[in-house]
């Protein structure tokens, strides 16, 4: 018997729209600002405590001519230099915790009992003993990302699959081939994750010691805001500061979309 | 004669518990023996020392007469589970066990026996399981060793992609001379690739029985079917009560 076919009528291709397609992530801000600037000037916020935004962006382009610059490259290299410290002294302390057992047993109670401390409650004993210079700042900002680092390259070392493990030893590479070719890049996830938090406590703990002692920076701008009643002086560091963040934080986003692009997981569905 | 690989151990426990005990095996050049029996009689254990993965053991393993301490280049070892590592592209994957520089041409021919050629590029999510166990093979294959274990290596693969698996299995043991010992818990597959299956016993022990498989090769899965030897080993699997 000759099979029966029926004709089907191909499925039409919709039309394809041309949108401006605007990240929908901007939509929230926008609608705050375009709110707030109604408010205001409609007189239903009080503009002493909360400028409206147009008057924010004058006030930033008014800082941006006396010295805004400054200030942006203290926070900036602050955060970069405090950092760098901290995440290359996790990196070590971490790998050599998660890799030796001993060390381990050495190491981790005291960095336990050290991390349980709020890194805040160092300042006054920095300030003590380094006196208001760069270098209290720069190691509160590296005790801030040490933390998020460290966990982040031990749990992710410790948590390697054994079954990969044993392949490298089936083709018996050294300790420290094995390190490299399984361990760390198995455990990359897990540093990632950690650098990225370690990357947003560093602007945190920027500014919390640039409020207590500094002369020039974004915390150093909120803390003279205060001292004169400029809320559009505060709101525009925070601005800076939001910005900033968003910036460092997309840019680790991005590397790690990059370097992880292997993993098979939820976040990287499109792309098999 | 000496053996080509031959596993003699005399003990091997986890802890308390006895896995093996006054086990015997040799392998002879070029040939195939599947080991069969229960789970738990210790299959895989036999395998991790000859593969030399598992140190803690009393015994001896021997490749060609000389004794073995410690993983062997000339002894590969197929897991169950593909087991590649998912940031190297499946052509890098073949290579890892190679010391220096990887050998594009032999790469692109291992991947052509597999059935994966123009697969090298890419990464092992975008391989199905089949697929992904093809390439453990390639990787397996490699390093060209000597002696090729295989622990269950198409369990969690279905029934078509196995048939074809265990065709190639066949088919590089044959071209490249491999003495081959298989772990399965599937008699068919054990008939089909074997030169003599081995059946374990529940208790730790010597082997519990042999059985040559003296079919011809090429094989037929139709003839096989019908063999005499699988009425055999089943009544052989239920006198050790693994079945």
């Amino acid at each position: 018997m000759k099979p029966h076919t029926i004709e089907l009528p191909l499925p039409s291709t919709p039309p394809r729209k041309i949108l401006l397609r605007l990240p929908l992530g901007l939509l929230l801000p926008l609608l705050a600002v375009a709110g707030l600037e109604l408010g205001v000037r409609s007189g239903l916020v009080p503009a002493n405590l909360m400028p409206a935004p147009s008057e924010i962006g004058s006030t930033l382009l008014w800082l941006a001519e006396h010295g805004l610059g400054a200030h942006l490259a203290a926070s900036c290299l602050r955060v970069a230099g405090g950092f760098v410290a901290g995440a290359v002294l996790a990196l070590l302390l971490g790998a050599l915790v998660a890799l030796n057992a001993r060390a381990e047993r050495l190491l981790d109670p005291t960095f336990q009992a050290l991390r349980a401390i709020p890194s805040l409650a160092w300042v006054p004993l920095l300030l003590l003993w380094f006196g208001i210079d760069e270098t209290p700042k720069l190691i509160l900002i590296a005790i801030g990302a040490f933390f998020p680092v460290y966990m982040g390259v031990v749990s992710g070392i410790r948590g390697v699959d054994r079954k990969l493990i044993e392949v490298g030893q089936l083709y018996r590479l050294a300790p420290l081939a094995l390190a490299r070719r399984v361990m760390l890049p198995a455990a990359l996830p897990a540093i990632l994750t950690g650098l990225r938090n370690g990357l947003s406590l560093a602007w945190m703990f920027m500014v919390a010691a640039e409020l207590i002692a500094a002369s020039r920076g974004l915390g150093y701008l909120l803390s003279d805001g205060r001292e004169s009643s400029r809320a559009d002086i505060m709101l525009g560091a925070i601005v800076l500061l939001a910005l900033l963040g968003k910036l460092s934080d997309t840019a680790m986003g991005a590397l790690e979309g990059r370097l992880l692009s292997w993993r098979d997981s939820y976040a990287n569905r499109g792309a098999r | 004669m000496t053996a080509l690989l031959e596993l003699a151990i005399d003990e091997k426990r986890y802890g308390e518990r006895r896995i093996l005990h006054g086990f015997h095996l040799r392998l002879e050049a070029g040939e195939i023996v599947s080991l069969i029996g229960a789970s738990g009689c210790g299959k895989s254990s036999l395998l991790s020392i000859a593969a030399g993965l598992d140190p803690a053991y009393r015994g001896s393993v021997r490749l060609r007469g000389g004794a073995v301490r410690g993983t062997h280049a000339e002894i590969g070892l197929i897991f169950q589970e593909p087991r590649l590592f998912p940031w190297l592209t499946v052509e890098q994957n073949i290579a890892f066990g190679a010391n220096g520089a990887p050998d594009a041409g032999r790469i692109a021919a291992l991947l052509e026996e597999v059935g994966l050629a123009g697969y090298g590029k890419s990464l092992p999510k975008q391989l199905s399981g089949g697929q992904a166990q093809r390439v453990a093979i390639a990787r397996g294959l490699y390093t060209q060793p000597r002696v090729l274990l295989l622990d269950e290596p198409f369990s969690a693969v279905d029934a078509f992609t196995r048939m074809r698996l265990q065709d190639l299995l066949a088919r590089v043991a044959a071209q490249h001379r491999l003495s081959v010992l298989l772990v399965t818990h599937d008699i068919d597959e054990a008939l089909y690739l074997s030169d003599r299956i081995v059946l374990m016993d529940g208790v730790p022990g010597p082997a519990r029985a042999e059985f040559e498989v003296n079919h011809e090769r090429p094989r037929e899965r139709a003839v096989l079917a019908t063999s005499r030897l699988k009425p055999a080993i089943l009544d052989s699997l239920h006198a050790v009560h693994a079945i």
